[in-house]
């Protein structure tokens, strides 16, 4: 069998497209890197929709951290508290269990127990809690001047969050948020492995590469291919975000432009 | 485990939760917490020395040696950290089988590799089939440690590595001045100053270090994870004294719980102990103390 007719078969198998059946003996390299390459359809499915939506709750969630009505404070602090005090592992865990439960009463709750619905809220919440985190300390250093020039032109409420605090914020943030989402879209690798199951071997890379490993019995040609898939996938946020946040700091003198490097020091 | 204990069925409320949560299966799930306990406390320390063996590396003036450092430090920037945990368990097993086949069994002709098994000679199976039960598990649980170390030693080269270059430069060109070696410059003054600069990294990662050990259910440790998966399934009466629905839910928050509590009270010590290394300290956390005392 051609390269070319293996990618036909399998480049979309992770969705349920293309040949039923995974191939079972004398695995190509071709096979390897197209189903893994196949399963981050769903490492980057389940990272753009939570870091899409987080990034909203986190805006609001950090607002609510940082207000000074004790009703808005106290519960953003309790969850933000929560979900970066414990393991996303157990989290995925535990809310598939609530999920199951939930289902048996409500039938409005099934789809929540599969992976695209219910994993992906839980990396949601998850990447809610750490950005809010990074955000409300983005909120706490904005300068001072900047503040005191808004109130000295009369601009208050809305305007004032929308042309001052938040682009202060987002610029102060930057470089920690590229750190969350590289973070989250590894943390997307967990997801088949935590209660969330796989159904008619649609997975992830991860799933496929631990296929290959339990089949061969060789770590040594699945699990590299995959940290290259992720290499990739690094690079490419780091690019991304790093134009982003050029066009955040581009009224400031640009003088030392801290782009978020690939070997900056990690903050989880 | 209670006298009463002996027919399950006949027990209502608390006398029941007393004997149901004294099962062996709950020794076993409440000794899992102490294997956690164990792995971080094996864990830091080696991946701490990890870490700083890279950082040196990557510091190095002789590139191969540096390239190496960087890479390895670089490389869980770019991959899922449970990537290498599911690889670093095989490929460490067939590592050291490897080794010992080569040194047991020289005149073995057939390769290793064939097709899709992989085979040494029965003396070079780590542990050997005739070991007891507790040499295997014991096994397990040690290549667990090294896997967690590799990985997070990764992580500390990074963090030490950056600490390492935020110490004055001022500091080593005056020692270098005083006709200090290479060597007893960086013994001397850059590792003893360092760790001020390394510590919010270091905590950090200790953090991570604590919400990754449930990752142990992946390398078939029975930790907590693989317990609370256990116990929490529905039993029926048939095959169980303790019948029950499913649980799952349950174990799972009490896990989330002891996470919680874990979490928090690193934080509370990771707060003292910088505090005190803050200490006297020309920074601005140093300066605040020193106001504060006037």
């Amino acid at each position: 069998m051609s390269c070319l007719q293996t990618i036909q078969d399998y480049a979309l198998r992770s969705v349920g497209i293309g040949e039923r059946l995974l191939p079972r003996e004398d695995f190509t390299l071709c096979e390897q890197v197209t189903l893994i390459g196949s399963g981050m359809i769903w490492n980057i499915y389940f990272g753009l929709i939570a870091i899409a939506f987080g990034f909203f709750a986190a805006t609001g969630l950090a607002l609510a951290k940082n207000s000074a009505n004790p009703w808005l404070r106290k519960p953003a602090e309790f969850v933000i508290y929560v979900f970066r005090g414990s393991p996303l592992f157990i989290q995925m865990f535990f809310a598939y269990a609530v999920f199951v439960v939930l289902k048996q009463s409500l039938p409005f709750f099934a789809p929540f127990t599969s992976a695209w619905l219910g994993a992906t809220l839980v990396l949601f919440l998850n990447t809610t809690a750490y950005t809010a985190e990074i955000f409300y300390g983005a909120l706490q250093s904005i300068p001072k001047g900047d503040l005191e020039a808004a109130d000295a032109y009369g601009i208050t409420g809305r305007t004032r969050f929308t042309r001052i605090v938040w682009p202060s914020m987002l610029r102060l943030a930057w470089p920690a948020y590229t750190n969350e989402a590289i973070f989250l879209f590894h943390a997307t690798a967990l997801v088949f492995f935590s209660g969330f199951p796989v159904w008619g071997q649609r997975g992830d890379a991860l799933y496929y590469a631990s296929y290959f490993a339990d089949k061969t019995f060789n770590p040594f040609v699945p699990y590299p291919i995959l940290a290259g898939f992720f290499i990739i996938l690094t690079l490419v946020v780091i690019t991304i975000f790093g134009q982003v946040g050029k066009r955040l700091n581009r009224h400031l003198p640009q003088v030392v432009v801290r782009r978020p490097g690939f070997m900056r020091t990690l903050m989880r | 485990m209670f006298s009463y204990c002996t027919d399950p069925s006949t027990l209502e409320g608390l006398t029941w939760l007393s004997c149901y949560l004294t099962t062996g299966k709950h020794m076993g799930f409440y000794f899992s917490f102490v294997t956690v306990i164990v792995l971080l406390l094996i864990t830091a320390p080696v991946a701490l020395l990890f870490g700083f063996a890279g950082a040196s590396a990557a510091r190095s003036r002789f590139l191969p040696l540096s390239l190496l450092g960087k890479t390895y430090t670089a490389i869980v920037r770019g991959v899922p950290d449970i990537a290498f945990f599911m690889f670093f368990v095989i490929a460490l097993d067939q590592a050291f089988e490897y080794l010992r086949h080569k040194v047991k069994c020289p005149d073995w002709s057939e390769p290793i590799r064939q097709g899709n098994d992989f085979v040494v000679c029965t003396q070079a199976k780590l542990p050997l089939s005739t070991s007891p039960q507790w040499i295997h598990e014991t096994y397990g649980f040690a290549l667990a440690v090294l896997t967690f170390s590799i990985v997070f030693g990764a992580f500390a080269a990074n963090v030490l590595y950056g600490a390492m270059r935020a110490v004055p430069r001022a500091q080593l060109e005056t020692a270098e001045a005083y006709g200090m070696t290479t060597r007893q410059t960086f013994w001397r003054i850059l590792v003893p100053q360092m760790w001020i600069y390394a510590l919010p990294g270091l905590s950090n990662l200790w953090m991570i270090l604590v919400k990754a050990t449930p990752l142990l259910f992946l390398l078939g440790v029975e930790d907590i994870v693989y317990w609370a998966r256990e116990l929490g399934a529905t039993k029926t009466a048939r095959f169980s004294d303790y019948p029950h629905g499913n649980w799952h839910a349950i174990y799972f928050f009490g896990l989330l719980v002891f996470y919680l509590m874990l979490t928090s009270v690193s934080e509370r010590i990771f707060k003292r102990i910088t505090q005190r290394l803050s200490h006297g300290q020309a920074t601005a956390a140093g300066e605040a103390q020193r106001k504060a005392a006037q």
